[in-house]
């Protein structure tokens, strides 16, 4: 019994050690994780579904081949899955009714990626719906809670993944960053997220919206886990035509030296302003100067396009969504409403109106707005170009930094319910995170300490396209420094 | 009140591809319905468009085959609409930045040809199929996602003869490219037809009706007319033409005006991010370069040059390109090439337009035309029977050579023979023969003509003309 | 420079139809406000001075990106029917389309 207990700040590395010692098994490791569902999931509401059967099955093969002599590190370890991924005989829902019936007849490369390294994907996490959202709350099945407080808001959109892991109930997770929904929740949660750069991971039967932003990323509980799962499902796709064809180093070897000495850190001073919270201005801040302590060279710097950077997102990921979700008619799979008699057009409105949520519909009907006749060139057209000027803020950047490091939100983590009447919360969530996503750049947000109220404070570091590997170093060595 | 057409063609070619566009699926023809499908062409959620390299080089090389200019960089695009056989609600096509503009096609027209130039070339994916229950419609997405080059005329065509000529040459280079089997009942070539029609003197073009989706090209042709037709009487009667879409019925043989849809469709047109752009080094464009069959220019200096034909000869042989490859075979068999570039100008066009048919559809072989010009050259047959021979030929084909010996057509140019022939006609038309004496011409054409009944026209015609004029004089 | 627009009007039911979503009455008089908020905000953008800059189109600079013309295998027809909301033989089967 005594692993139910340790399941709850069970590393992966740590996980994949003990079954690699001997000291458990893979059966009795996903039992210990169905334990901690069954016993806590009830008040954080972070599974959508957890196949305890099927989860067993692939663990006792996994401890089969074990047994005859296989030991690479992801082998028989269960990793539970934001439900936007399609798992080949399961449902994904991406927490919509309009997908309700639908079975996933192929795996999505990510997840042929994790099988083959021997890994278990167990589980299907809450979201907010299609991805849209911060809270979590616009989940068309249910609410998802804080682990460190239950009142509040786990953030979103990929809140279920770091309830699951902050919360004990996953070793690891792998949610999706569009906007930021992979650093914010990781950020409310207190756990570690890292959004890849673009192209760095592949896309393929991840059921996106934003096509130019969206990533897939770990949510872990450590830096280390980050990147023995981004190691995992990196990589050049031929079915994704945006993945670039770059080789992927070895991520969880690059952190064994890191060190903070000599690394020049970018402080943008637009994080920082009056909108952040005080409470996570000083957290972060003790954060970096623990960092210059350390032996880093910290220096402020501008990203002169920041308070426009949540405008260019809204604009831009609203229209590629209005067309990515057109798809969802109800014709080919989900559930169709409407009367066969009414026609094919009361068909399509119908199952659209019933199926999606209020969210979802917003941000289709805003991104069909941008994209249409005598809109395109004002709001389409100009976000497009300003996002070239967000581009070139991290460009000159990056000429004399090795990282940018900010808070990763500007405030912790709010209560549930308490911002439905505010159109712009969502914004407001993303501010410091969106900018990453429109420049492509990769970013990840590590914990920095807790409010007077207990509550996690994030810390984000960026770098450059394709730096993976100072991004993990640098939040490696950071985390050893602060001692969390 | 005369008016002038205007017509616009824009051509739907399904490229020889073993894949489809977007993803790997199979792009057989009459498939079972949805066995040829996968998440990615019927738009599931998650999937993603992977773009085929062999698409791209065949919308180059039928680009560089008609003379268009190979864009250096060039996009996909979102054109969004909801519609049944529409796997995602949008089309991924090429809206603004198309892979190949300009160019043309050379048409053949009475003393020559035209150039009927193009617009542009761009590559998309097609769309499903729907089929027509009594109560229900179904869609079958074996079609989906299959790459299709669309081919935009400039509105230069006048008549629908010219659009049909536009055709069939587009059809041949095509083929003869090997880019598409521009199969017309499988539908592998469809075409939408824009008519206009505007008063004689005046320059704005009139409203654009559109015919879409036509297969068929004598369907094409007389949808063109008829809608022609409606538009004069239209206006005739001082009504207004609609711009609208209209479905030729080929039961009812009339154009009839598809229900228009709610409102005018705003396709939102934006980049295709899922794919990155298509940017062709002049070096890649110079190796598919190479992969292509002779240009229609260069074939017409070399004929003129390798030939010795005159340039009017080249440039009508070469306008379609099945034809000249049937000019160098012939005379690489033998045949003279400027007897064989006569006889295909006059003779073999004239029974290929009378048949509507394609050269490469007829039983009439290179092998066959070159033997008979031989036999022509060498005098073993007289014109009128070697004529005959070509109307059987393209009938049933066959070997001259050999019907000349079995049904004894040889010429006869055997001097008693003829002497002999001229002497019996001579004796039977005495006041024909004083006509002659008198000067006229005609008459030695009629005693000629008696020479070649009698000889159930097998005489040479010219030795007997001789003949007969030389026992005149001698008289 | 565009002119600075602080009150901007979007025509949710007409959007609505290119969508392909009935939104009830509520629905649009709730979303309509919501929208327009969103879009004052997205006015900000109105402040920047764009010209000549290039817009951005792709997540990342990379082109020129193909797949080999060869066939790969095609979803089993009974996987693609089990999905399938509702099925005419092997078609998807759809209210009457007229055209």
């Amino acid at each position: 019994m005594s692993l139910n207990s340790e399941f709850s700040t069970m590393t992966l590395a740590q996980a994949s050690e003990g079954l690699r010692n001997g000291t458990f098994s893979s059966v009795e490791l996903v039992r210990a994780m169905h334990a901690a569902i069954d016993e806590k999931d009830s008040v954080i509401g972070a599974y959508l579904a957890f196949d305890a059967e099927g989860a067993l099955a692939a663990a006792e093969a996994a401890d089969t081949r074990r047994a005859a002599g296989e030991y690479p590190l992801l082998l028989g370890i269960p990793i539970a899955l934001k439900d936007m991924f399609n798992i080949k005989g399961q449902p994904c829902t991406c927490a919509s009714k309009i997908l309700e019936g639908y079975i996933a007849p192929y795996d999505a490369t990510v997840i042929t990626r994790l099988k083959a390294a021997g890994a278990i994907p167990a589980g299907r996490l809450n979201m907010d719906e299609f991805a849209m959202g911060t809270t979590t709350e616009h989940s068309a099945f249910q609410v998802t809670r804080n682990p460190v407080d239950p009142t509040r808001v786990p953030g979103g959109s990929s809140g279920g993944s770091a309830a699951a892991v902050a919360g004990g109930l996953a070793l690891a997770s792998l949610g999706t960053d569009t906007g930021g929904s992979i650093r914010q929740p990781a950020s409310f949660c207190g756990c570690v997220g890292v959004k890849p750069s673009y192209g760095r991971v592949s896309r393929f039967g991840v059921v996106g919206s934003v096509s130019s932003m969206d990533q897939v990323g770990p949510i872990t509980k450590t830096v280390e886990d980050a990147a023995i799962l981004l190691q995992a499902i990196a990589g050049l796709d031929a079915y994704d035509q945006t993945t670039v064809n770059q080789p992927v180093p070895d991520y969880v070897a690059a952190l064994r030296d890191a060190s903070l000495k000599g690394l020049r850190i970018g402080v943008p001073k637009e994080c920082f302003l009056d909108q952040t919270d005080p409470e996570v201005v000083t957290k972060v801040r003790a954060a970096i100067d623990a960092c210059a302590d350390a032996g880093a060279e910290v220096r402020e710097i501008s990203l002169p396009h920041t308070a426009y950077a949540s405008a260019v997102y809204s604009v831009c990921a609203a229209g590629e969504a209005s067309a990515s979700l057109a798809r969802f008619d109800g014709v080919r799979y989900g559930r169709r409403r409407g009367a066969a008699e009414d026609g094919l057009q009361a068909l399509y409105n119908r199952t659209r109106a019933e199926g999606f949520g209020a969210e979802v519909k917003r941000r289709i009907i805003l991104g069909t707005f941008v994209l249409s006749s005598g809109n395109y060139d004002r709001y389409y057209h100009r976000a497009q170009q300003a996002r070239t000027l967000i581009r070139r803020d991290f460009e000159a950047a990056f000429a004399h930094c090795d990282v940018l490091m900010s808070p990763t939100t500007p405030t912790p983590a709010y209560l549930l319910n308490s911002k439905n009447d505010d159109a712009l919360q969502a914004s407001f969530d993303d501010a410091f995170t969106v900018a990453a996503n429109l420049a492509g750049i990769c970013g990840l947000s590590i914990p920095c300490g807790r409010t007077k109220a207990h509550l996690p404070v994030g810390l984000q570091v960026l770098a450059p396209a394709f730096g993976e590997v100072a991004l993990l170093r640098a939040a490696e060595a950071c985390r050893r420094e602060l001692g969390v | 009140m005369k008016y002038l057409v205007t017509i616009g063609l824009e051509t739907h070619v399904q490229l020889s591809t073993k894949s489809k566009m977007f993803c790997g699926c199979a792009t057989s023809f009459a498939a079972e319905p949805n066995t040829n499908v996968c998440p990615i062409c019927l738009g599931y959620p998650g999937a993603l468009p992977a773009m085929n390299r062999e698409a791209i080089k065949l919308t180059v090389l039928s680009g560089l085959m008609l003379g268009c200019d190979i864009q250096a960089w060039s996009k996909f695009d979102r054109k969004n609409y909801f519609y049944a056989d529409a796997a995602k609600n949008y089309q991924i096509t090429q809206a603004d930045q198309p892979l190949c503009l300009g160019g043309g096609v050379d048409i053949p027209v009475p003393g020559g040809t035209n150039r009927i130039r193009i617009h542009h070339i761009h590559l998309e994916e097609d769309v499903g199929k729907s089929t027509h229950h009594p109560r229900c419609s179904g869609i079958d997405f074996n079609r989906s996602s299959t790459a299709l080059m669309e081919i935009v005329s400039e509105p230069v065509m006048s008549s629908a003869d010219e659009a049909i000529a536009y055709l069939r040459a587009l059809r041949q280079i095509l083929v003869y490219t090997g880019v598409s089997n521009c199969n017309l009942e499988e539908g592998n070539m469809r075409s939408d037809v824009n008519i206009s029609i505007r008063p004689e003197g005046t320059e704005t073009l009139g409203t654009k009706v559109e015919i879409k989706n036509m297969n068929s090209f004598s369907h094409i042709h007389a949808a063109a007319l008829y809608e022609i037709a409606r538009q004069e009487r239209v206006l005739k009667q001082g009504g207004t033409l609609v711009q609208e879409t209209r479905r030729w019925d080929p039961d009812l043989c009339e154009t009839a005006s598809m229900r228009t849809k709610e409102d005018a469709q705003d396709y939102r047109y934006f980049p295709e991010p899922d794919l990155l752009p298509i940017v062709l080094a002049p070096e890649q464009i110079d190796a598919w370069r190479l992969l292509l069959p002779e240009l229609p220019e260069d074939k017409r200096v070399r004929f003129v040059g390798q030939y010795a034909l005159p340039e009017y000869d080249a440039k009508v042989l070469c306008a379609q390109l099945p034809v000249a490859n049937f000019f160098e075979e012939a005379v690489k068999l033998g045949a003279p090439a400027k007897a064989a570039s006569n006889w295909i100008m006059t003779d073999v066009l004239r029974l290929l337009g009378q048949s509507e048919q394609d050269i490469i559809d007829v039983p009439l072989t290179a092998e066959a035309f070159a033997s008979l010009l031989k036999l022509v050259e060498t005098k073993a047959i007289n014109m009128p029977v070697a004529k005959g021979l070509l109307d059987e030929l393209f009938e049933t084909g066959g070997d001259p050579a050999a019907w000349v010996k079995e049904r004894g057509l040889a010429q006869v140019s055997d001097t008693g023979a003829i002497e002999q022939f001229a002497r019996e006609v001579i004796a039977a038309h005495p006041k024909v023969v004083e006509d002659f004496k008198g000067g006229k011409q005609p008459a030695l054409q009629f005693l000629v003509g008696q020479v070649m009944k009698l000889s159930r026209g097998k005489a040479n015609p010219q030795m007997a003309g001789e003949m007969i004029k030389q026992m005149i004089d001698d008289r | 420079m565009s002119d600075i627009k602080s009150n901007v009007h979007i025509d949710v039911a007409r959007v609505c139809e290119l969508a392909h979503i009935d939104l009830s009455a509520e629905e649009q008089v709730e979303f309509q406000s919501q929208l327009e908020v969103i879009l004052k905000a997205v006015s900000k953008l109105d402040e920047l001075d764009l010209t000549g800059i290039e817009p951005t189109l792709y997540g990342h600079p990379i082109e020129s990106v193909f797949r080999e013309d060869v066939n790969t295998p095609s979803l089993d027809l009974e996987q693609v029917l089990a999905n399938a909301p509702a099925r005419i033989g092997n078609e998807f089967k759809l209210p009457k389309i007229v055209e």
